[in-house]
């Protein structure tokens, strides 16, 4: 009997012996596209986080002059400077940009998790003919605005918000709460962000869960509650993840949500990294604090990358 | 089986809805209230919709959004479906894995990191930038959106269904637009949607990649949400809500019907013998 | 059929035989709607121990149905299901002592197999040494000791099957339930498994309650057989009585290949029922005691083996005989099946064995043949 595992490698179909040339160009158009603007641009950025910033248009030296042909890549190479990486490196700020944004991230996601796994399971267990709907629901909110949905917030969690006003009525507080600029609003915020991220890889793995496993486990003596963390909570893992990378990875980079609803105490390296670009003009700065920031994620999307791309080609 | 909602199931799926929608709900009530001040109800009023569309700054800012929007998300389309098709039809090719590797890459890619690179890019180039800046970013990061959600479809199409109508002896690019095409439409109109709104959406890569004369609406938002909450942006959001929960229903009612259609012309067919 | 010595003690095994016989599993007066569907008609049953039992039926007859109510998965909506002279209500499917072999074996795919087999000992919170023990001793038995360490993904249909199998017996239940268990193996594989669940049932001397839609393997396994239609059981009996001596075409027709005749009652009496069938122009005469009047419709049913098939016209008339003409042969190998037409346009079944290697028949296309039985060949079936 064939080894089953060994099957994975030989999975992709053989390409057709003989078809036109012109099918190559289905591959070809949309592989030069991203390598153009997709895969080079990091080049640059890497280049870039080794000039000087200047006051200048491009803002920074040197600037490659293409014009000088091979002499001007010599001259240009000659006057890289690993300047900005130890300023990085000496600056405690940025340090604890970075790990209080991995952090940050960290705990988020679990949050995200805890809150998304009961909708997920919920839904999973619906009955069959309400599932395109409510996956219809948690999508729905995806098509509005990112940027609506984090600003709707503010009106929400402010001293003199929503849910300040609620808790003195039911009189749950006597003083209205600090909530936002704290962490506790981009806690918020990003769990309500990146929800239905969440929820779809998880309701997928729940979905797919074979309800005669259940009953086999109930049948050898297993009850409900213990059976939930023997066969159905493992076999969700994918799931969860698939989840957990969509929302860790970009949370770490996140800008938007740490600048409307955090404050001046909440770190993060996007809103270091905007600052550094736009307010103190400092590119090359700036394209130094990405190249470590993709650095810190370059693991975790390459196993997110091989996760999709084993799971594409299984369904396949 | 018969599946009913327990009780646990109903109450975390209504917890969790709950969750998801009472802000937007309440930032669109808000958008009728009278008063300037956003938490004080000061009675219903429709006067920030009148304020909006004399302010010329957000509406110019929400043509060039919704031109680049269409512009973006149907370029992406054609590019991310012929990704997909590459992607599943393809199987082994020198540099698979650096493809598939920006495929699913900007997914997760930080939209800061995006942003900047896109902009030295651009820079280095030499490009004047703009509004064509701002379409070529939205174009990269869509195309692999919709080459995710062709992908899915492509995976379950049926490859006999093409291998007959070659057999029939139609060319394989005619089969592509015959056959093929029509069955994997969902999937592409799905892409389209999603690139569509990705595009409205999106505030960072726009701030890095634009230049004087190209701002888009979310920049025009930001700014203005910097400043403060203003029930004026209560008014453009609800309008924005109200453009997609219609069109996100207006599509749902259109695919229910055809597959209401469909489920009757199959019963008929199977009620002839 | 004749010597009763000839089997093993099985044959002397029918419980059902004996009315001071204790019932195991007692269904009374059992009814389970789903919405409007009514999936099991107040239905009474009662299995014995060590019994091995089949129900069988076409799907939607409400057979398992029947198997998840012992099962603890569904609860009858009127009716009481007892095991062992407890009533199972309330019983959650975790606490009963009976175990189920699923359809689709419901492997866990995230688990070794020796992992699946010990899940069951796993919950009794047994000692982890008398569970590898138990599980060691399963995995023999089912042959499958090099593969204990496999996923089930990494197995074979036949191979998943006996895991499933060992996993729901690892627990010596007192009832194992077997859900279609051979459906999904090929046919050669089937017919192994079929034996083997037999005299698995027999060493381990537990109760076996499968449930199938395959008549062969009912026939094949089961002590006793209960046939089903709409959520009702037609027949209960012994394999050899649902075959020889269906009590209605509803079950005659399910089990194996049949000819049935309609007619009416000419004469009843003293034994014997004579039967005159119109659409065939025969005449029965059959060795039966039945209570119906003349005039009456009834039905001559006989299996195809039960017929001869002659070139020559047949000497005792043409009681028990009709003349036709030959308008189609299924050679199968061991036997051919010959298609023969009636001069009203039926036709009827008769399978020859193949006793010579020629492969030219005596009897061919289009000859003019003659149909004949026995009187105790066939049974007249007024339902």
């Amino acid at each position: 009997m064939a080894d089953p595992l060994a099957t994975v490698e030989t999975k992709a179909p053989p390409a057709p012996a003989r078809q036109g040339s012109g099918r190559w160009l289905v591959l070809i158009v949309p592989y030069l596209w991203l390598l153009i603007f997709f895969a080079a641009p990091f080049l640059i950025v890497f280049k870039i986080s080794l000039s000087t910033a200047a006051m200048a248009i491009p803002p920074y030296t040197p600037v490659f002059d293409l014009a000088q042909g091979f002499v001007g890549l010599v001259r240009g190479i000659q006057e890289f400077a690993v300047d900005n990486y130890l300023w990085l490196v000496s600056d405690d700020l940025y340090i604890r940009a970075y790990l209080s944004s991995l952090w940050i991230a960290a705990i988020s996601t679990f949050l995200t998790l805890l809150v998304a796994y009961p909708l997920a399971y919920g839904m999973a267990r619906a009955p069959k003919g309400w599932q395109p709907t409510l996956v219809m629901l948690v999508i729905l909110p995806f098509w509005t605005s990112f940027l609506i949905r984090v600003y709707s917030w503010i009106g929400i969690l402010k001293k003199e918000g929503l849910l300040n006003q609620l808790l003195l009525y039911v009189g749950a507080i006597d003083q209205p709460l600090t909530i936002l600029n704290t962490n506790w609003a981009v806690y918020i915020g990003i769990v309500y962000s990146y929800l239905p991220f969440m929820v779809l890889p998880l309701y997928a793995a729940l979905e797919r869960l074979d309800d005669t496993l259940l009953e086999a486990a109930s049948d050898l003596g297993s009850p409900p509650s213990r059976a939930f963390w023997q066969i159905t909570f493992p076999l969700s893992l994918p799931g969860v993840i698939a989840g957990c990378f969509l929302v860790f990875i970009p949370v770490t980079g996140e800008f938007v949500i740490p600048d409307l609803l955090g404050g001046t105490g909440t770190l993060m390296i996007g809103k270091t990294l905007w600052t550094e670009f736009f307010n103190n003009r400092d590119w090359p700065l700036a394209s130094a604090v990405a190249v470590i920031l993709l650095f810190l994620l370059i693991i975790p999307i390459v196993l997110f990358q091989n996760m999709e791309q084993k799971r594409a080609e299984r369904e396949r | 089986m018969i599946r009913r909602f327990s009780f646990f199931n109903l109450t975390s799926v209504t917890l969790g809805f709950a969750f998801l929608y009472l802000p937007i709900v309440l930032l669109v009530i808000y958008s009728f209230n009278e008063s300037r001040l956003v938490t004080v109800w000061g009675g219903w009023s429709t006067k920030w919709y009148g304020e909006l569309f004399r302010n010329e700054a957000l509406m110019d800012a929400a043509w060039v959004t919704l031109r680049v929007a269409l512009l973006s998300a149907t370029v992406a389309t054609i590019l991310g479906t012929l990704a997909a098709i590459a992607l599943v039809r393809f199987g082994r090719f020198r540099g698979r894995t650096l493809f598939s590797g920006m495929i699913y890459a900007p997914l997760v890619m930080p939209d800061v990191i995006t942003g900047l690179s896109l902009l030295l890019l651009f820079v280095a180039m030499g490009f004047a930038r703009g509004f064509w800046t701002i379409l070529l970013a939205h174009i990269t990061f869509s195309t692999c959106f919709v080459a995710i959600v062709v992908q899915s479809r492509l995976v379950t199409f049926d490859r006999t269904l093409e291998e007959a109508a070659l057999d029939l002896g139609c060319p394989p690019l005619k089969t592509f637009f015959l056959i093929t095409l029509p069955i994997i439409l969902p999937g592409v109109v799905a892409g389209w949607m999603l690139a569509f709104t990705l595009s409205l959406d999106d505030l960072v890569i726009a701030s890095f990649v634009t230049g004087p004369g190209a701002t888009t609406l979310p920049m025009r938002i930001y700014s203005q949400v910097r400043l403060g909450v203003t029930p004026e942006i209560n008014a453009v959001c609800t309008i924005l809500i109200g453009i997609v929960t219609v069109g996100v229903i207006a599509a749902s009612i259109i695919t229910k019907r055809q597959e209401v259609e469909r489920r009757r012309a199959e019963r008929m067919a199977m009620a002839t013998p | 059929m004749a010597g009763k010595a000839v089997g093993p003690v099985r044959r002397s095994f029918a419980p059902w035989t004996d009315p001071a016989s204790k019932p195991f599993i007692e269904f009374r007066k059992v009814t389970k709607r789903f919405g409007d569907f009514v999936a099991v008609d107040d239905l009474s049953l009662i299995i014995y121990e060590r019994e091995f039992f089949a129900l069988l039926g076409p799907s939607g007859c409400g057979k398992t149905t029947l198997m998840r109510m012992v099962a603890g998965f569904e609860g009858p909506t009127e009716g009481q299901v007892l095991l062992d002279g407890q009533d199972l209500a309330g019983v959650p499917p975790y606490r009963r002592p009976t175990n189920m072999m699923f359809q689709s074996y419901a492997l866990f795919p995230h688990m070794t197999v020796e992992a699946n087999i010990g899940f069951g000992l796993k919950q009794d919170r047994m000692a982890k040494g008398e569970i590898d023990a138990r599980v060691e001793e399963m995995l023999s038995l089912v042959k499958l000791t090099p593969f204990a360490k496999r996923k089930p993904h990494q197995l074979s249909g036949g191979q998943r099957q006996r895991v499933a199998l060992a996993r729901s017996l690892a627990k010596w239940p007192k009832v194992l339930l077997l859900d279609e268990p051979l459906g999904a193996l090929d046919k050669k594989l089937r017919e192994e498994t079929q034996f083997e669940l037999t005299d698995l049932q027999q060493k381990l001397g537990l109760t076996f309650v499968i449930v199938t839609h395959d008549q062969e393997e009912a026939m094949t396994v089961a002590d006793r057989i209960a046939v089903m239609n709409q959520g009702r059981i037609v027949q209960i009996a012994t394999p050899s009585e649902i075959y020889e001596q269906p009590n209605s075409r509803y079950v005659a027709d399910f089990i194996g290949d049949i000819n049935v005749l309609e007619g009416r009652i000419a004469s009843t009496g003293n034994g014997v029922v004579r039967l005159e069938c119109i659409g065939t122009g025969a005449t029965v005469e059959v060795d039966q005691d039945l209570t119906a009047a003349p005039g009456d419709t009834a039905w001559f049913a006989i299996r195809p083996e039960k017929i001869s098939i002659s070139l020559d016209r047949p000497q005792n008339g043409t009681i028990n005989a009709v003349e036709g003409e030959v308008w189609d042969i299924g050679y199968l190998g061991d036997v051919s099946v010959y298609h023969v037409r009636l001069p009203t346009g039926a036709t009827m079944k008769a399978t020859v064995t193949n006793r010579s290697r020629l492969v030219e028949r005596p009897i061919t296309w289009e000859d003019k043949v003659w149909l004949t039985w026995t009187r105790d060949g066939g049974v007249i079936l007024t339902k």
